[in-house]
């Protein structure tokens, strides 16, 4: 199919009333969580996850994609507004966008990350459409040896995802990937690890995993210390950024999204990396390196262009090769495999309706993001006002329900319970969830390919390195893993996540 | 918690998954590098844990991390997991909207500044919102009261 009747058939998909509703109340969703501290898109798409069950698969990813990027938007404004970042990649926004507003600047400051992030999210989105099909088309070549290789690669890169020590987030992984192995053995049928429980016949539920991991740790984190969040937020005023602030963000805006298109297609923290990279980019290019860091318009532009257009391309490793960029990602895998989709270079192929109807989808979302927020920003600051003490019942409230639903088993619900204080307490001990997750959703895989490119090549070992395109994938692994051990970029790392916020 | 400390947990923790994982998939068939049985890969992998584990309490307190401080809030602890073990134990019996007002209840208490009357509207108003959101809204099917209700 060629590319124009391929994105015909996308808007076609996109633009039904339905899906429009659904990408609406994603993007909504996804800026309200934005906003809200102390929950992530993570927790959040794990815990609605399980209503999309009934929904048309394309329609599933359509509002779970949004609860992703609206969450990029609102986590922006909350770092602007009160020098909070609802979103680890925000951080950097903060830096200048909250000086703007103590300037009284606020309006010029959410319009430049707005504006920004609208027409970083959109050349995304092409981008995606061009560069999607040609990988896709490549990855269809590719045989149980060269997915094998990927999904280590997937997986070394998902260190990146973790703040401090590599060698604990090597374990979260491999803890990861044995959880991954609990149920009936794909080839044998023998159950493992099951402890004699039925439900555990066919795995754990990963909704179970990501809801305890990510909602329930971040609970118990947050209620260590409870602190009063006075939130002083005065009127945003003239939101319209005058001709001058117009000027000074062309530029940043136009480099913020080519690098964060670049960067977004990384696996592991290309998202973060991509807002911190564009802010330094722009402070050296600046005339007046000075102002950063005292309210430089094109401090907020840049790096907010650069995360939009970085959380759009995160998607072309999902759609094309099935790997997750991130713990987002690595939901979405599963999200199309409830509704019975294998991610992966089939999926333009078999489903062009649902593929090109998603990146469209992003294209309408970005558009209906640019109008919920800044007009309705008003809404949004009341929002900040909700204290915890009220916030986190209803996280606990709504990831049983949503946990339940999936299964109607309490059995889901308990394992929630189990992941939530494993995950607890190896957050206090130095271990972040992310790598775990990851290598618990690619555990299965990673042994099926392996398993499989062994039984072809007659048990011989050496066939990931004898094949190219494999033995580059295993060099780009050992390379990562090079870099993230190198004492110079473990530094940069800590930076990077000095200001992280629940992902 | 001291870093040293926290690195010597943190590999004990991993040498203890790791070890069960190994002397389970034992039991299991182990196979060959031709043929892996099911034992094989979490054979390989529980090995690799408790190796990687064994590293990070012997010398990983070389490596600095940024653990988040603070103590344990134990009363937080025990009532939010307590209100998810709830949920899981009503959700039949009680149906949906006891069973979610319970849970609600007992979580909201994890907050030192809920006090009882607080507690309860926080629990009435989340079961109210979540009726709308996922009952009215979503028309999920599930029984709103349960079969141990008299009525």
């Amino acid at each position: 199919m060629d590319l124009i009747g391929s994105l015909g058939l996308g808007f076609e998909t996109a633009l039904s009333p339905e899906n429009v509703f659904y990408c609406f109340v994603g993007v909504l969703l996804g800026t309200l969580v934005g906003v809200l501290p102390g929950i992530g898109p993570t927790a959040t798409i794990a815990m609605l996850l399980p209503i999309t069950f009934s929904f048309e698969p394309v329609t599933a990813l359509i509002m779970l994609a949004g609860i992703y990027y609206g969450a990029q938007y609102g986590g922006s404004t909350t770092a602007i507004l009160i020098n909070l970042p609802g979103e680890s990649s925000a951080a950097v926004t903060a830096i200048d966008g909250h000086e703007m507003a103590r300037a009284g600047r606020a309006g010029p400051a959410l319009a430049a990350a707005a504006l920004g992030s609208f027409f970083a999210g959109t050349v995304a989105t092409l981008v995606v459409v061009l560069f999607a099909p040609v990988l896709a088309s490549i990855a269809l070549g590719f045989g149980s040896a060269e997915f094998f290789s990927l999904v280590v690669v997937g997986l070394i890169a998902s260190i990146t995802l973790a703040r401090g020590s590599t060698l604990k987030a090597l374990a979260m992984i491999v803890l990861g990937l044995l959880f991954g192995t609990v149920g009936q053995d794909i080839y044998s049928g023998t159950p493992r690890f099951t402890l004699g429980f039925r439900e555990l016949f066919s795995g754990i539920n990963f909704v179970s995993v990501a809801v305890g991991m990510f909602g329930i740790a971040e609970i118990l984190r947050n209620l260590e210390d409870e602190k009063t969040r006075t939130v002083v937020v005065g009127k945003v005023k003239n939101l319209l950024p005058t001709r001058e602030d117009l000027r000074a963000i062309v530029r940043p805006v136009l480099r913020g999204t080519v690098l964060g298109s670049a960067l977004g297609v990384l696996p592991g923290a290309g998202h973060v990396l991509a807002s911190f990279a564009s802010y330094s980019v722009e402070k050296r290019l600046s005339k007046h390196p000075k102002t950063f860091g005292h309210g430089a318009i094109e401090g907020v532009a840049g790096p907010e262009s650069a995360n939009n257009a970085a959380a759009q391309t995160s998607f072309i490793p999902l759609l094309t090769l099935g790997l997750p960029a991130h713990p987002v990602m690595a939901l979405m895998v599963g999200a199309f495999i409830i509704q019975g989709i294998t991610p992966g270079p089939n999926v333009i192929v078999r489903e062009p309706a649902l593929f090109w109807g998603l990146i469209v989808s992003m294209w309408v979302g970005n558009l209906l993001l640019v109008l919920l927020n800044l007009p309705l920003i008003g809404i949004w600051v009341k929002f900040l006002t909700i204290p915890y003490r009220i916030l986190f019942p209803a996280i606990v409230a709504f990831a049983c329900i949503g946990t339940y639903s999936l299964n109607l088993n309490a059995f889901d619900v308990f394992a929630i319970v189990f992941f939530g204080i494993l995950g607890y307490f190896l957050i206090k001990l130095g271990c972040e969830p992310a790598p775990l997750l990851l290598g618990f959703i690619l555990g299965p895989l990673l042994e099926q390919h392996l398993r499989r490119a062994l039984i072809i090549s007659h048990g011989d070992p050496t066939v990931f390195l004898t094949r190219p395109i494999s033995l580059a994938l295993v060099i780009a692994a050992v390379l990562v893993l090079i870099l993230a051990v190198l004492p110079a970029i473990r530094r940069q790392r800590e930076v990077v996540f000095q200001e992280e916020e629940p992902v | 918690m001291q870093q040293a400390l926290r690195d010597r947990l943190a590999g004990l923790v991993f040498v203890g998954f790791g070890l069960a994982f190994a002397l389970g998939a034992l039991t299991y068939d182990v196979g060959s590098t031709l043929r892996m049985g099911p034992g094989y890969f979490p054979l390989v992998l529980g090995g690799l844990l408790v190796v990687l584990g064994g590293v990070i309490a012997v010398r990983g307190f070389v490596e600095e991390d940024a653990a988040p401080n603070g103590a344990a809030p134990w009363r937080a602890l025990f009532l939010v997991l307590g209100a998810v073990v709830l949920f899981g134990l009503t959700v039949r019996g009680l149906g949906l909207v006891p069973s979610i007002f319970l849970a609600s209840l007992l979580s909201a208490f994890a907050s030192e500044r809920t006090g009882v009357v607080g507690a309860l509207v926080i629990a009435a108003g989340l079961t109210a919102v979540c009726m709308l959101v996922f009952v009215v809204a979503l028309s999920l099917r599930l029984p709103l009261f349960g079969p141990w209700l008299p009525f």
